[in-house]
């Protein structure tokens, strides 16, 4: 699924691109999101959330466990109702971020990387590599990866965020590969390619140094919705339960929520939204974000 | 996605002896090459998936001993013994003895028997469970499939609109909310906090004690159970594709052919119909293949928030238990499904764009 979105994602324009925006690419991006109401909108919710997630762990204290408390609703003490452990919920949310943060920018970074090394050089030398490649991200496409993943979360011991980014990297690149290769098949017939070939600039530095930093801003498009996917993979693993239960973050309180019955208890209710909420809303952030970022930017590729 | 990369092939065309001509001749055409891309991709995805449940750890007669130790509190001993009188299978077969006779079932379309459920064909747990998640995700994708694409015209015809605008803004919001999240919002917020439905009642596919028949109370029996994973589906791809029938509408409303129908003067409807809907449509039929895929993929995590029993939840119970042979049996529908939505679309853009069996036949 995280595929199927992706795939769509490429085909669907956010709203027209402004052609004018594209000409001072590279400068006044960030006063440009600002002016743009649905971007500016998305980066204050990504930066608040992300900033929260990373700085609450330090300032706030762990939730205590209270059973006397447990399932108590809204309250002026507890701002969002205790869980069946009497925890606060509201520190469990500012607390429970991190993790999830970590490994969705961690499995984004690694699956931009793979995708960007593999689609860059695949074009750049074609031939066998090029095609076994594509053969490869035929066959890993076809498999529903939401399965595939669910199926590698119930058999691997998942126990650190580590493994869990490495997890949902390793799996989600094909996709991403093929754009960047389609990018870099047309780029690499530009002149300055050429140029930098007759002047022997070695294979390595005309990919990465030459032809890669023209798709900045498409694979930085990329990336971040490549941080949306994991997110929500990782949100689903936890759903299911295939992710480790032990610690607390967002998607532990969902499945701890949803296993323990919270949406039938009134009072419980916002033990289980809230982090659907928080998880919705950084998601909701970050494609806003993106949407505005491909206005504004309107890569080079785009238009050619 | 799937659209026919012309590299691929020409990798492969080379042989010379009197066997491979025929094989550059079957080759050369086509049709039977999709087919024969697709019978490789399914093998190899069975390979891969055999191969992938049987070296990861776990295994069912270990899950069956630990369920047996804490169930009961027998001993590891008994618990071992239970487990072999239990097990047809033996985890010390070689594994590639194992690989052998699963492919050589599959050639009889054989998918083993479920190690562990004893004695059930894998092929009935399949044909007992796909169909209601076919049913519904079907019924899903095609109410959402109509509604986006109208919505799509509506608003490629008056953009900037209060439809254009209103749709967009809830098309990306809705797009940007994956399936299984929609799922638990729906029951927490439809089911539990509004009561518009019974959660509990809405469980499993038909009520027990429902005889199937073709009557009414026993179909409205069955949409009463298949609605809220329907209303979910719809939900999360419903806007989504009115925006991608936007973009692609726009394009051909500035495409001279329709100008040039205009001003022959034909009827708006004859317009829409014939000349715009038509040919925006088309570029979205490989789509529409790749998308039903991967909805019947990710209605593993829907089907298990309604406790609605199709094929997800069956494969959620078979990763539970290990049971190899139900794993293996689902994933390759799932994936051969994905691999013959590929297939079609691909022989039907054939038909409709001649220059793509020309181009690569030649490559």
């Amino acid at each position: 699924m995280a595929d199927a979105i992706a795939a769509l994602g490429g085909t669907v324009p956010g709203a027209p691109a402004d052609a004018g925006a594209a000409r001072s690419r590279g400068q006044g991006v960030f006063a440009q999101l600002t002016r743009s109401p649905s971007g500016f909108a998305g980066l204050i919710l990504v930066v608040l959330i992300v900033g929260m997630s990373v700085l609450g762990p330090l300032v706030v204290s762990p939730p205590v466990s209270d059973v006397n408390l447990a399932w108590n609703g809204p309250s002026g003490a507890h701002w969002l109702g205790t869980n069946g452990s009497g925890q606060d919920v509201l520190k469990l949310i500012v607390r429970g971020g991190q993790v999830v943060i970590f490994v969705g920018f961690g499995a984004a970074a690694l699956t931009t990387v793979i995708a960007v090394a593999i689609g860059a050089l695949a074009a750049y030398f074609r031939g066998r590599f090029d095609a076994i490649m594509l053969q490869i991200t035929d066959i890993v496409m076809t498999v529903p990866q939401i399965v595939l993943l669910a199926v590698m979360g119930a058999f691997f011991q998942l126990d650190s965020p580590v493994a869990l980014a490495a997890l949902l990297g390793f799996l989600t690149w094909p996709v991403l590969m093929r754009s960047i290769r389609a990018q870099v098949l047309s780029l690499k017939e530009r002149e300055f390619v050429e140029a930098a070939r007759l002047l022997n600039l070695g294979t390595w530095r005309i990919v990465f140094v030459e032809i890669v930093p023209n798709m900045a801003s498409y694979i930085l498009i990329n990336f971040i919705i490549a941080v949306t996917n994991a997110i929500y993979a990782l949100a689903g693993l936890y759903l299911l339960g295939l992710a480790p239960m032990s610690g607390s973050n967002w998607g532990i309180m969902i499945n701890d929520a949803w296993t323990s019955g919270a949406m039938f208890n009134p009072l419980a209710v916002l033990y289980i939204l809230a982090p659907v909420a928080m998880i919705v809303l950084l998601n909701l952030g970050l494609i806003m974000l993106s949407r505005s970022l491909e206005e504004i930017i309107n890569p080079r590729l785009r238009d050619s | 996605m799937a659209v026919a990369n012309p590299e691929v092939s020409g990798v492969r065309a080379p042989a010379t002896n009197g066997v491979g001509k025929a094989l550059v001749k079957v080759w050369r055409n086509y049709a039977l090459r999709r087919v024969l891309r697709a019978i490789f991709v399914i093998w190899v995805v069975a390979t891969a998936v055999f191969f992938l449940v049987r070296l990861l750890p776990g295994n069912p007669v270990q899950v069956y001993i630990n369920s047996q130790i804490a169930q009961y509190g027998v001993s590891y001993e008994d618990a071992a013994a239970s487990a072999r009188s239990y097990f047809s299978f033996d985890p010390t077969t070689p594994l590639i003895v194992q690989y052998l006779q699963y492919l050589l079932g599959l050639l009889h379309g054989d998918l083993g028997i479920s190690i562990a459920t004893r004695g059930v064909p894998v092929i009935d747990v399949i044909g007992r469970y796909l169909p209601w998640t076919l049913f519904s995700v079907g019924i899903g994708m095609i109410i959402s499939i109509v509604v986006g694409l109208l919505l799509g015209m509506v608003m490629a015809y008056r953009r900037g609109g209060v439809i254009d605008h209103g749709v967009t803004a809830v098309g990306s919001i809705l797009h940007a909310i994956p399936n299984y999240i929609m799922a638990i919002m729906i029951v927490v917020i439809l089911g539990a906090e509004l009561g518009i439905y019974d959660v509990g009642a809405a469980r499993g596919t038909i009520t027990s004690g429902v005889e199937p028949s073709f009557s009414l109370s026993f179909f409205s029996d069955v949409m009463y159970h298949a609605q809220m994973p329907i209303l979910t589906y719809v939900l999360t791809t419903a806007g989504t594709w009115a925006l991608v029938m936007k973009s692609s509408t726009t394009q051909v409303l500035e495409e001279d052919y329709v100008m040039v129908a205009r001003a022959r003067g034909l009827g708006d409807n004859r317009i829409r119909g014939a000349y715009v809907g038509r040919n925006a449509v088309l570029p979205l039929v490989a789509q529409i293949a790749t998308q039903a895929g991967f909805v019947v993929g990710g209605a593993i995590f829907v089907e298990q928030t309604f406790q609605y029993t199709g094929i997800g939840a069956s494969l959620y119970a078979a990763l539970q238990t290990r049971d190899y042979t139900v794993l293996q049996g689902i994933l390759l529908i799932l994936t051969a499904s994905v691999v013959f939505a590929n297939l079609i679309a691909d022989l039907i853009y054939s038909v409709l764009d001649p220059r793509i069996r020309v181009g690569e036949g030649e490559a």
